[in-house]
């Protein structure tokens, strides 16, 4: 036993074993901790609320889902309030101008009320983004739902604003906060969009 | 350092962020471990996003160039 050897030993020896241990062990103690570190589930795992409707607003939460998953996390997307609607079969997002001042041309929230500037914004948006080749609402989702990321329906928000399971994605899974919350504490990477 | 062969090229020329990481990491999947991915791209923000990706997947970053506004990378697969 090990004990039994220290126990053995010569006071000059004692001493040589501190001096050697003084020495590893804080080395030793950093590369455990690092290969910990490295294993700890958490750190692979990714959790994202996504609360916005519109059509700029959805791609955050995908870009970054489809990009955790394309790094080996394990990615879930809580959708909530008007996050919903980025769950729905008929996906069909819009750009809104009022109240918008960074806006590619910005204008005045008056103007930006009338009718049919939504619309126009919408078009603005969708062809803005075509013409770069950023891909589009439809694909990223579709790039999300192939890589392995789980879209997770607030209960409540459905209940509440009047969805119904079926017009949602197949595949939608339904919690609430606690669920989040569960999940979230496990995963290092957690986001509110 | 420059690899001799690759397994394949992908092509993400044109695509934006995060399409060219989405599609390295499928076009990864097909790629034996020790063999290496050529990936061209265009969208600026490859330059760090490739080197990022390659870290957190365990993936080698061999050699990355810029010719004329196209990025190449040399990823092995594995470390």
């Amino acid at each position: 036993m090990a004990s039994e050897i220290v126990t053995n030993l010569s006071p000059d020896q004692k001493v040589a074993i501190d001096r050697y241990l003084d020495e590893r062990l804080e080395q030793r103690v950093r590369a455990l901790v690092k290969e910990e570190m490295e294993q700890d589930p958490a750190a692979q795992n990714c959790r994202i609320i996504a609360s916005k409707g519109t059509l700029d607003w959805a791609y955050p939460p995908l870009i970054l889902a489809s990009t955790a998953a394309a790094l080996g996390m394990n990615t879930a997307v809580f959708c909530t309030f008007y996050g919903l609607e980025l769950l729905r079969k008929d996906l069909n997002l819009k750009m809104d101008p009022i109240g918008n001042p960074a806006m590619p041309m910005p204008m005045p929230n008056l103007l930006a009320a009338m009718p049919g500037m939504r619309m126009a914004a919408t078009a603005m948006m969708n062809s803005m983004f075509r013409k770069s080749g950023v891909a589009s609402i439809p694909e990223l989702r579709e790039v999300c739902l192939a890589s392995g990321v789980r879209f997770i329906a607030c209960q409540m928000t459905v209940d509440v604003m009047g969805y119904k399971a079926e017009q949602f994605i197949d595949g939608v899974e339904f919690g609430g906060a606690a669920t989040f919350m569960a999940e979230a504490a496990r995963a290092h990477t957690t986001l509110f969009v | 350092m420059k690899p001799d062969k690759v397994f394949q090229t992908l092509d993400a020329r044109g695509l934006l962020c995060p399409m060219p990481i989405v599609r390295s990491t499928k076009a990864m999947t097909e790629v034996p471990e020790g063999e290496v991915l050529e990936i061209l791209a265009t969208d600026k923000g490859a330059c760090v996003d490739v080197p990022a990706w390659c870290n957190a997947r365990k993936f080698t970053l061999l050699f990355q160039d810029q010719q004329e506004g196209v990025y190449r990378f040399y990823v092995k697969k594995g470390r």
